[in-house]
């Protein structure tokens, strides 16, 4: 056999016993090192264990804690023995205790005879990989770390603030360019020992010794100076969380790996048994690796972990409401005074851009859902006391619920306003408002103006003041304000643009305007308002007299083309 | 935070095992089989009171889980349901006929015997009519969960509680002992919880459900709490405040991601309100035991006639862990 395997073992040492047996049956020499701080009866029992494979050696114990040189000597002190001992070995492949051949260590040999000469490495320039941890990437080979990354955190990152302040930096040495990759890899015996006999080596190793996590920078620097010609990428498959910890495969992902075709996979739980029965299993002889799958299932799970799903708030993601960019799932349409306005505005809208609209969900008396009902989706209760002791989760579990639709719904200065400032800061709410037309309400209910004298001030300063909401600089909604005598000389101008925000290119061209309220008095109205010390200042003008002389319902002439 | 909230929360824990040490006296030894509790163990803390119906069904699913060790606090029951566990071998049961109240709804009995047998071990501490799910519970084992949460230095793990109830009335599911208690009560609200920061303790808040939606609607204040933190790689230093919502030191709280990623958590299927419930609520109620003087088990046993019907047209038949999951109930997280 021409390939030999050095296997680094720390922990579970009865699954390490049957991954280096699977190697040694199919004829691999193997060289084992055991971490210098497994206690001494263990690794003996795990020695004895091992002592009827002939081909089976150990090397000098090394501390290997994480991130240290320990595992790059460990893994030198092994690849020497291995080399001296067995001249016939070809390729070199570096596995650890919690590695397991996917397939046949035969089929792994053919295809490394395939070829021949090729060093089977992740190497990547560190300004060109995305994955290093804790943002040191160039860093790491120009600072120095005496602490330990687990142990001494505090001390750790003290003393790279420190180097940095300080701007000290340590020499790389000559004919190296630095390069990072996973830690497994797979060598030819002429670039190992090229590595190994390397007349640099001593400065290299005093330099690798004080670099942050060699065992993924060590290797992979000198073979760029050895190697005639590197595959970088590792026949190991094994993938790295966020924190650069790597994933975990249990019984579960038995499908994915057998359709993987990959040669080796780290790291696997201990008892998952099913995936220890399993493997080695033959994928067909000539079929190529292929970590699609793989990746794109671990690559999921990175993005849930540092995005998440945009507008969910639950027990394991809160992430503070001003920080997050947009709180709500989709966007979604607030129209205020439409109501007021245009009787039966919901239907017209619903039937316009075929999106759900809700009445006033924050009335007062109780939440009008689209479907009038009183529990909607997700199981949303229309009690005002409970929507009101937390408006923000009310407005974003409706949205995050009903994801899949366009969501509207009417708003008034009547309504509960603790949701404003929500409103105007989420960039998913579109917002329109026709100001004023509150007025035209109180007309209708036939009120005279000293009756609703106060009810008007009141409504007229809530409005205000949602409209300063929606004018402050730290607003990013969509907004558009109109006032109540603007919209009625051009009510489709204001409807198009509201139909086609809502619903896009699916909207429909608003022709001909709905349906509206009477005017007929409506100035009277306002004028006696005014005579009763309390100008509607948010209607707009409104003339007394008969309406002027413009068609009220046509489009406006347009001045400025862009379409010429 | 100053260094006078840090010192209060420092000594609100010793007070709180000091407690626990001082409410141990009230434990008697049924079956103590601690001795077999080896170093890694996962063990199961609990208080009982009358759960004979509950309890064979309960015991299954966790040992099925991978539970190594129950370690129980028998309430003075009187149905015979402490006798159904005192023979098993993977059972350490106390006895105590003290009131469950004064123990802090039996927290500190479970804090003193979490402190003695459950330093340094996953201990995963729940009621009787509380159900662990976590992501691909289906497949991996609880032991899986532990290692992985112990690979990622994670030393407390969320599940919020989540009702689950029948479609109609409550009284027309009756529950058989020994049944899934989920093939009665399938149904749970899919998307109303709302959740606050508590900026002291730094947990959530979460409430909501159905128990907000048809119990206190007009109150939601006093809506129950269903943010829990059952398990948790204990020390003895450690101290659960108010049943296992929170946790201090206030680290463990933060089951949560501050900003936009998901940590990973679980559910706790909650089988209250399966039929056995109308009798409990009433006995509840009269005995004042539990948590604001038994005012939840009064609201229940008033709302329409003590057999309410909580089902609604959105609620949710439970299917499994990953319909909860793409729900955004709980999360896988990082775990894949």
């Amino acid at each position: 056999m021409t390939l030999g395997v050095v296997v680094l073992v720390h922990t579970a040492f009865d699954r390490a016993e049957q991954a280096v047996r699977l190697w040694a049956d199919a004829g691999c020499p193997v060289v084992i090192h055991v971490d210098r701080r497994v206690d001494a009866p263990t690794c003996q029992a795990f020695v004895k264990a091992l002592s009827d494979l002939p081909d089976v050696k150990f090397v000098p114990r090394f501390r290997c804690e994480w991130g240290t040189w320990g595992l790059v000597a460990a893994a030198q002190a092994g690849a020497t023995l291995l080399l001296d001992s067995y001249p016939a070995v070809r390729h070199v492949y570096l596995a650890s205790g919690a590695c397991l051949p996917l397939r046949p260590v035969a089929e792994l040999c053919r295809y490394l005879e395939a070829h021949p000469g090729t060093d089977f490495i992740e190497s990547a320039t560190t300004a060109d990989v995305s994955w290093t941890v804790g943002g040191l990437d160039m860093d790491r080979f120009l600072l120095r770390f005496p602490f330990s990354w687990r142990k001494q955190r505090r001390l750790f990152d003290r003393y790279v603030k420190l180097q940095q302040f300080l701007g000290v930096k340590r020499t790389i040495p000559a004919g190296i360019t630095p390069h990072l990759g996973s830690q497994w890899w797979c060598l030819t015996r002429q670039t190992l020992v090229a590595i190994l006999s390397d007349p640099q080596r001593p400065e290299y190793d005093r330099y690798f010794r004080r670099v942050w996590i060699p065992d993924e920078s060590y290797f992979q620097t000198l073979a760029r100076k050895h190697a005639h010609r590197i595959e970088s990428r590792s026949l190991t498959v094994s993938k790295f969380d966020f924190q650069g910890k790597p994933h975990i495969f249990y019984d579960d992902h038995f499908e994915l790996l057998a359709r993987s075709g990959c040669f080796v996979v780290r790291k696997v739980w201990p008892q998952a048994d099913l995936l220890y029965r399993s493997f080695p299993r033959s994928s067909g002889a000539d079929r190529l690796p292929n970590t699609t799958t793989i990746d794109r299932v671990f690559d999921q799970a990175l993005v849930r972990r540092t995005r998440g799903r945009h507008g969910l708030f639950m027990q394991s993601r809160f992430p503070v409401m001003d920080r997050e960019n947009g709180f709500t799932a989709t966007p979604y349409s607030v129209l205020q005074g439409f109501d007021a306005i245009i009787p039966d505005f919901q239907n017209w809208l619903r039937k316009h851009t075929g999106a759900e609209v809700h009445g006033h969900l924050f009335a007062r008396e109780r939440a009008h859902f689209s479907t009038g009902e009183a529990v909607f989706r997700g199981g949303l209760a229309d009690h005002p006391k409970l929507r009101d002791y937390n408006p923000q989760m009310f407005l974003t579990n409706l949205i995050w619920g009903g994801r899949e639709h366009d969501q509207c719904f009417l708003f008034g200065p009547q309504d509960a306003q603790d949701i404003c400032w929500m409103l105007a800061k989420d960039t998913n709410a579109r917002i329109m408002v026709v100001t004023g037309a509150w007025a035209l309400a109180l007309f209708r209910s036939g009120a005279t103006a000293a009756d609703c004298r106060t009810q008007a001030a009141h409504l007229q300063q809530v409005e205000q003041a949602f409209v300063q909401i929606l004018r402050s600089p730290i607003a990013r909604a969509y907004i558009r304000i109109v006032s109540l005598s603007d919209f009625v000389r051009a009510p489709c101008d204001m409807l198009q643009a509201t139909v086609d925000e809502i619903a896009g290119h699916r909207a429909s061209d608003v022709q001909v305007a709905p349906p509206m309220m009477d005017l007929e008095g409506f100035a009277g109205f306002l004028q006696d308002l005014k005579n009763q010390g309390m100008p509607p200042f948010l209607t707009g003008e409104f003339s007394v007299g008969p309406m002027p002389e413009t068609p009220p319902f046509g489009k406006r002439k347009q001045y400025v083309r862009s379409d010429k | 935070m100053n260094v006078f909230a840090l010192y209060s929360l420092r000594l609100q824990r010793q007070l709180l095992r000091a407690r626990a040490l001082r409410k141990r006296h009230e434990l008697t030894a049924v079956a103590d089989r601690t001795a077999q509790i080896r170093p890694d163990d996962i063990l199961l803390f609990c208080t009982f009171r009358n759960e004979a119906i509950r309890l064979p069904y309960f015991m299954d699913y966790y040992r099925k889980l991978g539970i190594n060790h129950f370690v129980m606090v028998d309430n003075g029951s009187t149905d015979g349901g402490a006798d159904l566990v005192t023979g098993q071998s993977d059972v350490s049961l106390w006895r105590t006929d003290a009131r469950y109240g004064d123990a802090r709804y039996g927290m500190d009995w479970l804090m003193w015997l979490l402190g003695r047998y459950g330093h340094r071990h996953w201990a995963l501490t729940v009621d009787v009519d509380e159900f662990l799910i976590y992501p691909f519970c289906d497949t991996r084992p609880i032991r899986a969960l532990a290692d992985w949460l112990d690979a990622s230095e994670v030393r407390s793990f969320g599940a919020m509680q989540l009702d689950m109830y029948p479609k109609g009335a409550i009284s027309q599911s009756p529950y058989f002992m020994g049944q899934d208690p989920f093939a009665v009560a399938n149904w749970f609200d899919p998307g109303n919880y709302i959740m606050t920061r508590n900026d002291r303790m730094r947990n959530l808040w979460i409430q909501g459900g159905p128990r907000a939606r048809v119990f206190f609607a007009d109150q939601p204040r006093l809506a129950p709490a269903l943010n829990k933190i059952p398990f948790v790689k204990w020390h003895r230093k450690y101290a659960y405040v108010s049943s296992t919502h929170m946790i201090l030191p206030r680290g463990l709280n933060l089951v949560y991601d501050q900003g936009q990623g998901e940590k990973t958590s679980g559910l706790l299927l909650h089988a209250k309100f399966i039929n056995l419930f109308q009798d409990r609520a009433r006995q509840e109620a009269a005995r004042g035991q539990h948590y604001r003087a038994g005012e939840q088990y009064r609201r229940y046993s008033d709302e329409q006639g003590g057999d309410p019907d909580l089902w609604c047209k959105w609620s949710e038949q439970y299917i499994n862990w990953r319909q909860l999951e793409v729900l955004g109930l709980m999360s896988k997280g990082n775990w894949a």
